[in-house]
């Protein structure tokens, strides 16, 4: 007996409007700083103007006793904790105790009646500081007699997943390797070796959200409000902080300003929540811009690779090291480490392999995960090292990668381990290439480029979910996936509606609240869809389940024959509503069927980081630039992405979040940069740090849809969004290279381009 | 001092102090939490609300300087009968994602719109330029504008 189908799919793969459109375009929608709570304070982080010096004495008197003051927060008040925290590594205080290693860093905080006189009272507070050689760079924290910035033996962090994390060396804090073949024997057999150094720049993702929380500590546990986007993982992390039970700490999240990583982890709760604890009150925080700033950003990164070809370009070897400037704490800069590591290679056939990843403390404001973290900072070496041997062998870009990329099924890391490749990149890369005029004259000063590799997704797959049918047959879906502006209060609705038979319309997906809302690992590694939309999945079919079941009793046959359609129960001609259903069920018109749906690794212990990743995000795209040879500017005159998504579950979704990640990424590669000078933001703002607006969108821009079936999710469906932003820069890299302009260094400013360009011009006589 | 406006076509009379500013008179005082703070400096936008029809970034300007000036906020746009259009074109258009940016976005449309500065593809660009949008890419903002100036 099987079960009737519904003939197509009628919620997914159609673009339903956005769910919460209405409530945001009438601001409506409540972000953490439009919110209060009853007797809420504000609060005010004194922050340390210097990137390393001992604190010698902080004088907090004038500022308890101005009035409107309810607390002042020291590290002296966190005497009954263990104050370290991170997910990774718990090197960080809650609040600088003995020494400051970053300029920004908490060093007090105030809880006020409001915003100006906590701000006043912070000001009030006097801290003697006794500077020390601050190590600014990578190079002052690599050098032999560099201070170690942290001294102590670091405890593991709750959620490191990256296995033996090992002894740390120097300021070393976490070094990830690959490496697979005999490589100075291979290399020895290649005709063609491209070699060179890289700088890729420290960048301010820019959520226009600043990071903010709202905390009160009561007698029953802490209640929190923060727009993070991982509130399980940050519920774990206050409660082992605070030596509380997991469940006495709720966090509410309602919409983020957008995420992009910034607010992925642990960011301000643990201070909100300790000032709230000496206050006795709620607090609120809400950085501004400029903390926001220094609370966490990409990594900046330095980099050596060589990759080896046979004299008709076939890949032989790649050798990469590169260095993570991960800042004063790790944050999540050992992960970032390992899939900057796992993107190293690129997703081709390689005989032999090595590559070392080495996350460094320096004094600067920490980083942590942003957009295809470790994908974006390596793709567009690697692929700009394919072009160049390309150009050696004679051969066309499109058509190496036609030869040498990996195929469905084939390892995507060199040494075997891990998830095979699930994606048809020969196919992506032709699409992207079309797109973007790859056969179409070229002219002066205008160059293609396209560029491919694999992002590490999915994260720890532990997701659940639960699915409720009300009496009157409304639907609502209790899932922990953060809204940020990426759309899964919209797509669980429609996965949710499409197992049930109902319209999209019915269905209501709620924030998470984690007293309430079943566990979710994560949202970020573009997993939403593929592991909580399973876990949606799944207990929308088990309420299925169940109206089938009720309805097989009403009319006496086998539940498996009863299809819902509609919002109807319908068998040989006969139909029945939902709400009747339920009533049938219960006897009474109430009650409810409720189910939950879980996700988990299969076979236990594997699906972990360190085994991964769940699956391979495709991160693949092309780019016609043309480059003013008098001024260095580049205009980006075409852009198209791949959003290989197995299957698209709200195509326009997926299209407009791939624009949005194409904007990031033409910001990532030409003008984007934090400027670190002796560990300090010299561009702490808006009006100097730019990000792209209207104007930098490229002349034509296209975001492609590739449909597989080929993911581990709900209806083949897999993870995208970051993917493209890795690709841009890249296949901007490598257009600028094929206009006569390789470059080494981003962002391409037009000052570092002319240079280049005059160089060239100085050589080639 | 002493300020008379009206807001949201409401007349308001309220003690400010001189140095306070119109974003934190609209949140805190009145808790039309609609306009946003981001950058702070007058270059991102999404603090932006009408004063006279004509926008400006609430982050930056002075409350006293709204005296006897009427100020719209999203709040009141959105009651607005017109305002169905600029709901109807952004949901159509996929022009919003987090929505941090939106209300500043639709008030600097709707003045643009107001002034007859939206006719054409150059209009449309610059009026948009300063409001940023991280999210989007913009180009589905530019098409939802594009259908509003129709
Ligand atoms: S917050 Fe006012 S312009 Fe950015
Ligand atoms: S929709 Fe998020 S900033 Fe515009």
């Amino acid at each position: 007996m099987t079960v009737v189908e519904r003939p197509t799919l009628a919620e997914v793969g159609a673009s339903v409007p956005r769910k919460d459109g209405r409530e945001k375009l009438s601001g409506q929608a409540q972000y953490v700083g439009d919110m209060e709570v009853a007797g809420m304070l504000h609060g005010k982080i004194l922050r340390s103007p210097t990137a390393h010096a001992k604190i010698t004495s902080i004088d907090t008197s004038a500022a308890q006793e101005m009035e409107g003051v309810a607390a002042v927060l020291t590290g002296d008040d966190l005497q009954d904790i263990e104050p370290y925290y991170g997910h990774a590594i718990k090197d960080r205080p809650i609040v600088a105790l003995d020494r400051v290693r970053f300029a920004g860093e908490p060093v007090a905080a105030v809880a006020a009646v409001n915003e100006a006189t906590a701000e006043a009272a912070m000001r009030a507070i006097e801290v003697e500081y006794e500077e020390l050689p601050v190590l600014g760079t990578l190079e002052q924290a690599l050098a032999a007699d560099a201070q170690r910035l942290h001294d102590r033996r670091p405890k593991i962090g709750l959620f490191h997943g990256l296995g033996d994390l090992g002894e740390q060396q120097g300021n070393v804090c976490y070094r990830h390797t690959i490496s697979a073949g005999d490589i100075d024997r291979v290399r020895k057999e290649a005709a063609i070796t491209v070699e060179g150094t890289y700088t890729f720049p420290a960048v301010y993702q820019y959520a226009m959200e600043t990071h903010a929380t709202i905390a009160h500590y009561h007698g029953d546990g802490v209640t929190l409000w923060a727009n993070c986007q991982h509130p399980f993982l940050v519920q774990a992390e206050i409660a082992d902080l605070f030596g509380l039970q997991v469940g006495s700490v709720r966090i509410m999240v309602p919409y983020l300003g957008g995420g992009f990583g910034s607010k992925s982890y642990t960011k301000m709760e643990p201070l909100t929540v300790a000032l709230a604890r000496k206050a006795g009150r709620p607090v609120r925080i809400v950085n501004r811009v400029e903390e926001s700033m220094v609370t966490t950003r990409r990594h900046g990164m330095r980099c050596w690779m060589r990759t080896t070809a046979g004299a008709d370009g076939t890949l032989l070897t790649r050798e990469v090291h590169f260095w993570l400037d991960t800042g004063a704490y790790a944050d999540n800069g050992p992960r970032v480490t390992a899939t900057a590591a796992d993107a190293a290679p690129g997703p081709y056939r390689f005989e032999a392999a090595d590559v070392q990843g080495y996350c460094v403390y320096c004094n600067t404001p920490p980083s942590g995960s942003y957009r295809a973290f470790g994908a974006t900072h390596l793709q567009w070496i690697g692929e700009s090292q394919v072009d160049e041997v390309a150009r050696r062998a004679g051969l066309d870009p499109v058509r190496l990668r036609r030869r040498c990329l990996a195929v469905p099924g084939e390892p995507v890391r060199p040494d075997g381990t891990g998830k095979p490749l699930d994606a048809d990149l020969v196919g992506d890369v032709e699409q992207a290439a079309a797109a973007v005029g790859w056969d179409e004259p070229r002219r002066p000063w205008r160059g293609r480029g396209v560029s491919v590799g694999l992002l590490a997704a999915g994260a720890h797959p532990v997701s659940r979910a639960s699915v409720r049918l009300s009496s009157d047959g409304s639907v609502d879906v209790y899932v922990g996936t953060t809204e940020l502006g990426q759309g899964p209060r919209t797509v669980m609705a429609q996965i949710a509606a499409e197992e049930l038979g109902v319209s999209s319309g019915l269905v209501h997906v709620h924030g998470a609240d984690t007293r309430f809302t079943p566990y979710d690992r994560s949202t970020g590694a573009s997993r939403s869809t593929t592991v909580a939309g399973l876990a949606v999945k799944r207990a929308a079919d088990a309420v299925a389940q169940r109206l089938r079941e009720t309805a097989g009793e009403v009319w006496d046959v086998d539940p498996t024959l009863v299809d819902l359609v509609d919002g109807h129960a319908v068998f040989s001609g006969e139909e029945i509503t939902f709400p009747d259903l339920i009533a049938k069920r219960f006897g009474f018109r109430g009650g409810e069927i409720i189910e939950g749906g879980e996700v988990r690794p299969t076979g236990g212990d594997t699906g972990s980081y360190a085994e991964g990743p769940h699956f391979w995000e495709v991160c693949v795209a092309g780019a016609e630039v043309e480059v003013d040879p008098d001024t260095g500017i580049i205009d980006v005159l075409r852009t198209a992405t791949i959003a290989d998504v197995g299957k698209a579950i709200n195509p326009q979704l997926i299209e407009r979040q791939d624009e949005g990640a194409t904007l990031q990424g033409v910001g990532n590669a030409l003008f984007e940069e934090m400027r670190l000078v002796d560990g300090l933001v010299t561009n702490d703002n808006l009006l100097e740090y730019r990000v792209p607006r209207v104007a930098d969108l490229p002349k034509r821009m296209r975001s492609i849809i590739v449909e597989n079936e080929d993911g581990p999710g709900p209806y083949g469906a897999k993870g995208c969004g970051e993917g493209a932003f890795a690709a841009v820069p890249a296949a901007i890299v490598c257009a600028l290279a094929d206009a006569g302009v390789p470059m080494q260094e981003l962002p391409l400013t037009p000052e570092r381009v002319w240079r280049r360009i005059q160089e060239l011009s100085k050589s080639t006589p | 001092m002493d300020l008379t406006l009206t807001v949201n076509g409401r007349e308001l009379r309220a003690e400010v102090e001189p140095h306070e500013l119109l974003l934190d008179f609209l949140r805190d005082r009145l808790g039309l939490t609609g306009a946003k703070r981001s950058c702070d400096v007058q270059v991102c936008g999404t603090c932006t609300v009408l004063v006279d029809g004509a926008p400006v970034s609430a982050c930056s300007y002075l409350a006293a300087d709204a005296h006897q000036k009427e100020v719209l906020t999203i709040e009141g746009f959105a009651q607005m009968q017109e305002f169905e259009r600029f709901e109807d074109a952004f949901l159509r258009h996929a022009a919003l994602q987090c929505g941090y940016c939106t209300p500043g976005l639709l008030l600097t449309i709707k003045s643009l719109r107001d002034n007859g500065e939206l006719s054409n593809e150059a209009e449309i660009r610059h009026g948009l330029d300063g409001n940023l949008c991280r999210c989007t890419g913009y180009r589905s903002i530019l098409e939802a504008a594009r259908e509003l100036a129709a």
